[in-house]
């Protein structure tokens, strides 16, 4: 590990965008600095081994760029509303985005703020799975399951925002907390709309690299 | 049949509640086996919030020593914020462990170590969330057994009612032998109930089952003695000693804890006992003897804790580090090996002496010398002679001018109020000798930029200590005369801006003290507390000193005596008390001498140094001294990169 300079040095590791408390999230990254190069792979390996269950490290490649917190512009999330008919859910998103903005207030450190939802939203929509059921719903409950990409913008629009965002545009109250779950991280492509890999920058770096690393 | 986990019912709860990852488990180095796969499953607990509970060496070392046995299991639990007890009692969600979330209720043994009696509404409600019944009397064959252990259980009496039994002392080898007795009678289908297994716990001497013993009480409110009602129970129940601590090299594989903690480092025990006999210290009367974990048994835990951990930082743990008769070796040994590695050492040692900053020097040779600290304990060298803490004026002052001169910027000072034979004059020196060492330090820094922190709290009179007999200073008289002292500070225009001065008021310590020598009776306190919503009393947030005197006002009038009569009489020769029939090996006539002596300032000295002075623990105990000096050194590790 590498530290910082000074009277208490620091390891160096940052964290980018943590999801926030009670989030669930299948792509958290963080940076993690070395004073010796190491095999990313053997190190993926040790540090997952370390944490606990339901902590995975998936992947660990070598920053060959700078930058990596910049480009993740956006998240992809799944939000499931347990007890909230698909249907209902689906007016609901449609009234938020033929909203123009849709204001929104949350409890912040620094008090209640008040700011729009709506900008940061790039898409929202109401899945179907095929077949009317996912497979781990044993029960007939209703649940609505929401899929949604939002720009990371200051100040940061969250999940949560977004279902308030619902409440406020449409009235949407799901009876039980949402179950929310980060799906992906990276650079948004405004035009699919879709999250992409922010590793790879580095991973194309790699296969390019030819300088071999200091012996250690 | 396995136990199903509470964790996808708790999962719901936890979005609402405080820093819920204090409650998912899943540490490095923590364990989880199959249900099926043990015979015997221990729930450990320790009764406070996880930050404090999970660094506790004693849950630490009996998780690891019970989980390294085959078909036996252990798992640790604590104590619930009440934030998620409300949320937990509204949905049904039991009290749980952190490794695997089975509910508490399924163990066959629940073992709760108490450090401080601060603990026992605590204990109340995590029974009652396990839905175990508060009486012990009240639960049958599918309960599991409550057992107390940890210091606090040296009397375990005002808990008497709610535990099905208490350990004293060390817990290692006790824990394993009562894995044996339950095995044994569950492998025979459980026969004659609960009854039978806490009896055949009971018969072997070391495990105190307080329903087997009648107290019977005096009409003035003193207890006339305390008898076993069954054949085959033992008098007095002994505590447990481990001998030979490197053959118990724990834990190996400390926790890392997953949420902020107190300790955030490795502790790695030097020693175990002390015998400097400070009179008001029962942590030193009932570890005896000492027992040295040896320089190259150090050495190792320390280089194995390390690679399993990851931690930066160890503490050499004991009650006197610097009296480990090494102690120079093993500092200097561990501050070479390790000062590439940027990991920190710590000692906590409170050694009023030139040696103790040396290793203190050492420990921190490229590190920031921040602050020493040091525990004079008394104000005046008569009061001093009192408690058996043998340091002059001038020693410390010497000391204390070390410390600045070697460049250490800030000392903190320990003191009690309170102690027997105490006056407002014995305490008011502690300002006097504050401004000495100011002047001092000024003058080998020259420099103003020093600081003097002056630390003082109310003293407990506490069992199996010379001073259980002792009345305890009540709460005004504490705060009256500490608040003299603070003047005394404040006024003083050249050097009361260099003192700090830090002190605790004298209410808790009357719960503290209530609790620390309390008989049955005041059992029906702690219940009362806990009905009427009492939890965390360590916390200065959620103790309530109104509370306990409210309910001790509603309960003990009833039994003819109140909470002066535990705390703040004087107890004489005579009197059983509630403890006795607890064996510490101290010798109570011995105790009692040195109580005596105490009132005549007569010092008593180390028996490491010089001959056995008969406190009767060795022969009572079938133990004895063990020290080095060894005579090895810590040699390099070598590296492997
Ligand atoms: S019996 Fe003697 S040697 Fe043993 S602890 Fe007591 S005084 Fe020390």
């Amino acid at each position: 590990m590498a530290y910082s300079a000074g009277f208490t040095p620091h390891p160096k590791v940052s964290y980018a965008n943590a999801a926030p408390t009670g989030t669930a999230s299948e792509a958290e990254y963080l940076e993690i600095a070395l004073a010796d190069r190491r095999e990313p792979q053997a190190l993926r390996a040790l540090l997952d081994a370390s944490l606990p269950p339901g902590l995975d490290v998936l992947d660990a490649v070598e920053a060959h760029t700078s930058g990596f917190a910049d480009r993740l512009t956006a998240s992809r999330w799944e939000l499931r509303l347990e007890r909230v008919e698909p249907a209902e859910a689906e007016s609901a998103v449609r009234a938020f985005l033929d909203a123009p903005s849709v204001e929104v207030q949350r409890e912040t450190k620094k008090g209640l703020r008040t700011f729009d939802a709506r900008a940061a939203v790039a898409s929202l929509e109401v899945v179907r799975t095929p077949g009317g059921e996912a497979p781990d719903r044993p029960d007939t409950t209703p649940c609505a399951i929401l899929r949604l990409v939002v720009r990371h913008l200051t100040p940061a629009v969250r999940p949560d925002d977004v279902l308030s965002g619902l409440r406020a545009a449409a009235g949407l109250a799901p009876p039980v907390p949402a179950a929310v779950t980060r799906l992906a991280q990276g650079p948004l492509d405004e035009e699919s709309g879709t999250v992409a890999d922010p590793l790879a920058p580095d991973r194309d770096a790699t296969s390019v690299a030819t300088a071999p690393g200091p012996t250690a | 049949m396995p136990v199903e986990s509470v964790f996808p019912r708790l999962e719901a709860l936890l979005p609402h509640v405080q820093k819920p990852i204090q409650y998912v488990g899943g540490e490095l180095n923590s364990t989880v086996k199959e249900w099926d796969e043990a015979d015997v499953r221990w729930a450990l607990m320790y009764p406070d919030a996880y930050e404090v509970g999970l660094p506790n060496q004693g849950v630490m070392i009996l998780y690891e020593v019970l989980n390294e046995r085959e078909r036996v299991l252990a798992e640790r639990t604590y104590s619930v914020w009440p934030d998620l007890e409300a949320l937990m009692r509204e949905h049904g969600v039991p009290q749980f462990t952190v490794d695997a979330h089975r509910p508490v209720g399924a163990f066959d043994l629940f073992g709760v170590s108490f450090s401080t009696e601060l603990g026992y509404t605590n204990l109340l409600t995590a029974l009652d969330l396990a839905g175990i019944p508060l009486d012990a009397a009240e639960r049958t064959v599918d309960h599991p057994i409550v057992v107390a252990g940890g210091h606090a259980a040296f009397n375990p009496e005002p808990i008497a009612d709610f535990v099905d039994c208490a350990v004293i002392g060390d817990g290692e080898q006790a824990v394993l032998e009562m894995t044996e007795i339950v095995r044994a009678w569950k492998a025979e289908g459980r026969p004659g109930g609960r009854d039978e297994v806490l009896t055949r716990l009971a018969r072997t001497g070391g495990v105190y089952v307080p329903r087997f013993y009648d107290v019977e009480y005096l009409a003035d409110g003193r207890i006339s003695r305390v008898v076993p009602n069954r054949s085959g129970v033992p008098w007095r129940v002994s505590k447990h000693t481990v001998m030979d601590l490197d053959e118990w090299p724990y834990p190996k594989q400390p926790l890392v804890p997953l949420a902020e903690t107190v300790h955030e480092r490795m502790s790695v025990e030097i020693f175990r006992g002390c015998t400097r006999g400070c009179r008001f210290c029962q942590a030193g009367m009932i570890t005896r003897p000492v027992r040295e974990r040896s320089i190259t048994g150090i050495g190792e835990m320390v280089d194995k804790g390390l690679k399993n951990t990851g931690f930066e930082e160890v503490g050499l743990l004991s009650l006197s580090s610097a009296d480990h008769s090494e102690i120079g070796d093993v500092a200097k040994g561990l501050a070479d090996r390790y000062e590439e590695d940027k990991i920190g050492l710590s000692l906590p040692s409170t050694r009023v002496d030139a040696f103790n900053i040396d290793l203190a020097n050492e420990l921190t040779r490229n590190g920031r010398r921040s602050g020493l600290t040091f525990a004079p304990e008394g104000g005046s060298e008569r009061i001093r002679k009192v408690i058996n803490k043998m340091v002059s004026e001038e020693d410390l002052i010497r000391t204390v001018a070390t410390a600045y001169g070697n460049g250490w910027r800030q000392v903190k000072l320990y003191f009690m109020c309170g102690l027997p034979t105490e006056t407002d004059e014995d305490v008011l020196q502690i300002a006097d000798m504050a401004t000495k060492v100011i002047a001092k330090g000024r003058e080998v820094s020259r420099s103003n930029d020093i600081r003097c922190t002056v630390s003082i709290g109310g003293f407990v009179p506490k069992p199996h200590t010379p001073f259980q007999w002792a009345p305890q200073l009540s709460a005004e008289e504490t705060d009256t005369r500490l608040g003299k002292l603070r003047d005394a500070i404040r006024a003083d225009k050249r050097y009361g801006r260099s003192i700090g001065f830090r002190y605790h008021d004298g209410k808790p310590g009357i719960v503290e003290g209530l609790l620390s020598r309390g008989d049955r009776r005041v059992g029906d306190v702690i219940r009362a507390v806990y009905e009427a919503g009492g939890r965390f009393d360590g916390w200065r947030e959620y103790f309530s000193y109104d509370l306990w005197m409210e309910c001790a006002a509603k309960t003990l009038p009833g039994h003819g005596v109140d909470v002066d009569w535990y705390t703040t009489r004087e107890r004489a020769y005579e009197e059983v008390l509630p403890w006795d029939h607890l064996d510490s090996g101290l010798d109570k006539d011995w105790l009692w001498e040195d109580w005596q002596d105490a009132l005549d300032e007569t010092e008593v000295e180390d028996c490491r140094w010089t001959p056995c002075f008969d406190c009767g623990v060795c022969p009572q105990m079938d133990t004895s001294i063990q020290i080095g000096p060894t005579g090895k050194k810590l040699l390099p590790l070598t590296v492997v990169k």
